[in-house]
């Protein structure tokens, strides 16, 4: 009963929480750092932030459709759909870039109001509302484009995803800031706690006057604009919108947020975790390229990981419990 | 009674990282005995029966079964000594039938490859029948009532040849009726010289059933009684370790403040034409068997569930109350009643869960004050005597009487005019039970209305003003303080009752 304050210190508390996960992923630089002596340059580090961005920002929303007992199988496809929209209002239609941004970005929240709407007033799963968006958005980026890319030959769109401010490109800007407002979100708004209310018992949330159906609307709709930002950000580094863009980057998402310690059975869970998550992903994959390991053999490499993590992290809760 | 001791457990002891669960304690249990294992939530008794059933293995102590030393390590190997469990929630396959469920994972076989279902449903029958069970060996788990799925469960356990059978608060979810079917059965199973350990928090349940009683305290042997030999007053006595002097604590007032009124409210084949009303400080007592609608009353009333037609009134106003959140803010409250399914965040600690209702005091857009969370936090803690080592302890580890304050705390906080309390001491221990006691007495006593709910008949008549009675979906009774008896409320509680 004397200590009934616990260590309020946020950094102390990530630490504490993250703890497996970090020393894996420092340990992993430590050995990339020996093997191969680029990892450590900067350039190298702003590589893989850059890469691990775009996972990042669907991440984040996939973090909070997880630990609501979800899950969204559609935002690769968002990815695609929203990339070829944006490129086909520049190219196809001549709008200006601030439309064709905007467009792109409604595309995505359109999916995820349509998501949000199915899994919060009805029955159907998560599971399969989302297979279907998938199949729907895929599809129709296809459509839209015929099959083929639209090509966008313009700077200022390829300001957007390839540019720097000062030293930082714009994509970790993008990141930064989305982390910051998801973190808020789930440590500091009542949203955050709903989140948790929710995922952890829907049953107790109604009975305290929780709005279930809003919350889940919410975290479906920032999951689809995750997936359209990622998907503009794509599109203008490959200076097209692809109807392939984005194909498994669900299951990369769902990957760094398992990997950061989500309960995929909802009601527990931290961005904290899923940010180290992507990290590992990230950082994994750039060390086998700088180790000059084929990409057939990373797949099996991944895999092989996050089997291995998500085994530990399993054995440290179940002593836990006893 | 045979005199043939079919178990011992001596000096059992077990320690857990930190924490001494069983210091010393010892049970004996002989051929075709109830023996009741009595003790506060936090005692111990669960410990032992893991350490029985072979979930645990003990730090020190023996195990001695039909007279031989011997050693459980594993369910399998208590399996093999004739020790079966059955746990409070039941561990059935739902959509799969009663002969499935009995032989799962031993089916049996013909030509060593197929199920043999004509077998397997055979045998099944010959054991319902041996009971004089009515249910078929075909029909599927999900269309039994939860008493005849704990008949299958207790079956099952039997067709292991069990020869020990320990059952964890087995009625903590029957109905009176089903209550007595139980018990007809366990009369039948000391017949066949089964010994049984039985668990419970009832008291009047252990006077009925149980030939002996052993209570256990912080993991002592305390001492072991017959029950015909023994009162309540010295088995809680004896659980608590203090005389539990004012275990109901009431001052009764003289209420005439009308807070909620509801009028012929009717909800499909659940509900019909209820009307009743409550004033501020008073307790009304709702009483009935399971499935007499009154929790779904309260549902109405609280925004959850809708209803067809009907009138509820609050301080003589007619309102519409859209949802929980709506009825909050009209000052009532509801504890539902199962806090593990409806009421508690598991993954989540004392102070998330105590503070979900009352975020708007501490939460303004994106800042949190701390100080305040943790200053309404240790209000509810403090005024509830919940015992956590801290704040930020998960909800999941505390005992069910905490966990209960816990709840009632969270709705506490929200500072309601009417606290509706749905089976408040529901699996709680005698002495976290007096102190909720004292916390409703100490609510109405401040003019809050209280409706009660419980099954529980010494806790309606010795803590309400009046007690509404319920049956099929009526109100067959509004009983007042005097003269009440618990053959008067069973009288009106089983009015509509058929079969």
């Amino acid at each position: 009963m004397k200590k009934l304050q616990a260590k309020n210190n946020p950094l102390y508390n990530f630490g504490r929480e993250n703890f497996g996960i970090l020393i894996g992923l420092l340990l992993l630089c430590v050995i990339l750092t020996i093997f191969s002596p680029v990892f450590l340059s900067k350039n190298n580090i702003l590589n893989v932030l850059r890469q691990v961005a775009t996972n990042l920002y669907i991440a984040c929303a996939m973090t909070m459709v997880i630990i609501l007992g979800g899950i969204d199988l559609s935002v690769g496809s968002t990815i695609a759909l929203s990339g070829v929209v944006t490129g086909g209002m520049i190219a196809f239609d001549g709008h200006s870039l601030v439309v064709a941004v905007i467009a792109g970005l409604l595309v995505g929240v359109a999916v995820g109001a349509f998501n949000g709407f199915l899994i919060s007033k009805t029955t159907i799963p998560p599971f399969i509302v989302t297979l279907s968006t998938m199949n729907i958005a895929r599809g129709a980026s296809y459509v839209y484009t015929g099959g083929q890319p639209i090509r966008v030959m313009s700077d200022s769109f390829n300001f957007i995803g390839s540019g720097y401010v000062g030293e930082i490109p714009m994509p970790i800007i993008y990141l930064v800031i989305i982390v910051i407002i998801s973190v808020l979100i789930m440590s500091k708004s009542r949203l955050g706690r709903h989140i948790y209310a929710v995922g952890g018992n829907p049953t107790a949330a109604r009975f305290s006057g929780i709005n279930n159906s809003r919350v889940l609307f919410f975290a479906y709709l920032f999951s689809g604009l995750m997936a359209a930002i990622a998907g503009v950000v794509l599109a203008s580094r490959m200076f097209s919108g692809q109807p392939t863009a984005g194909q498994g980057a669900e299951m990369d998402a769902i990957a760094a947020v398992v990997l950061g310690g989500t309960s995929m059975s909802g009601g527990v869970g931290k961005i904290g975790g899923t940010v180290i998550g992507a990290l590992i992903i990230g950082v994994l994959s750039n060390g086998l390229n700088l180790l000059g390991i084929n990409s057939f053999w990373q797949y099996i490499v991944k895999g092989v990981v996050i089997l291995i993590a998500v085994y530990v992290d399993f054995l440290k809760k179940g002593k836990k419990s006893n | 009674m045979s005199e043939k001791i079919l178990l011992e457990m001596n000096h059992i002891r077990k320690e857990f990282p930190g924490v001494l669960a069983l210091k010393d304690v010892s049970l004996q249990v002989q051929a075709g005995e109830v023996h009741a294992l009595l003790g506060e939530n936090g005692a111990g008794k669960s410990t032992l029966i893991k350490i029985l059933g072979g979930i645990y293995s003990s730090d020190a102590g023996e195990i001695v079964i039909d007279g031989s030393v011997v050693t459980i390590n594993s369910v399998q190997d208590a399996q093999k000594f004739g020790i079966s469990v059955i746990h409070q929630e039941l561990v059935l396959v739902p959509h799969m039938t009663v002969a499935e469920n009995i032989y799962l994972g031993r089916e049996p076989l013909k030509a060593g490859r197929f199920v043999d279902f004509k077998k397997m449903n055979d045998d099944a029958k010959h054991l319902l029948d041996s009971f004089e069970l009515d249910i078929r060996p075909n029909e599927e788990i999900s269309e039994l009532t939860i008493a005849q799925q704990q008949m299958v469960e207790i079956i099952k356990a039997l067709s292991f040849h069990a020869k020990i059978l320990v059952m964890d608060e087995p009625t903590s979810s029957l109905s009176e009726k089903d209550v007595d079917f139980l018990f007809e059965n366990i009369r039948k199973l000391k017949k066949a010289q089964v010994g049984i350990i039985y668990i419970s928090h009832r008291m009047s349940e252990l006077k009925q059933i149980a030939d002996k009683i052993t209570v256990i305290r912080d993991g002592e042997y305390i001492g072991t009684r017959q029950t015909h030999a023994t009162t309540n007053d010295e088995l809680i006595t004896m659980m608590v370790g203090r005389q539990l002097t004012n275990y109901y604590t009431r001052t009764f007032g003289n209420p005439t403040t009308k807070v909620l009124e509801v009028k012929h409210l009717n909800a499909g084949k659940l509900l019909k034409d209820i009307s009743f009303h409550l004033f501020s400080g008073e307790i009304l007592g709702f009483a009935g068997l399971v499935g007499a609608g009154r929790s779904e009353v309260m549902k109405c009333i609280f925004g959850i569930d809708a209803f067809e037609s009907g009138e509820i009134l609050i301080n003589g106003e007619p309102v519409v109350v859209k949802n929980p959140d709506d009825a909050m803010k009209r000052g009532i409250a509801l504890v539902p009643e199962s806090r593990k399914r409806e009421a508690l965040f598991m993954d989540q600690s004392v102070t998330y869960n105590i503070t979900i209702k009352a975020l708007g005091e501490f939460i303004h857009g994106i800042h949190v004050d701390n100080a305040r969370e943790t200053e309404i936090t240790k209000e509810y803690v403090d005024m509830m005597e919940i015992k956590t080592p801290t704040y930020k302890q998960v909800v999941g580890n505390l005992s069910g009487g905490n966990q209960q304050k816990v709840v009632i705390g969270r709705w506490l906080a929200t500072k309601p005019k009417i606290l509706i309390l749905d089976e408040p001491t529901r699996g709680v221990d005698v002495g976290a039970k007096a102190e909720i006691y004292s916390i409703m007495n100490e609510l109405v006593k401040n003019g809050v209305a209280i409706i009660m709910i419980s099954s529980e008949l010494p806790e309606v008549i010795n803590m309400s003003d009046r007690v509404v009675v319920m049956s099929n979906g009526k109100i067959t009774g509004c009983l007042s303080r005097e003269g009440l008896t618990q053959e008067k409320i069973m009288h009106h509680a089983t009015q509509f009752v058929t079969t």
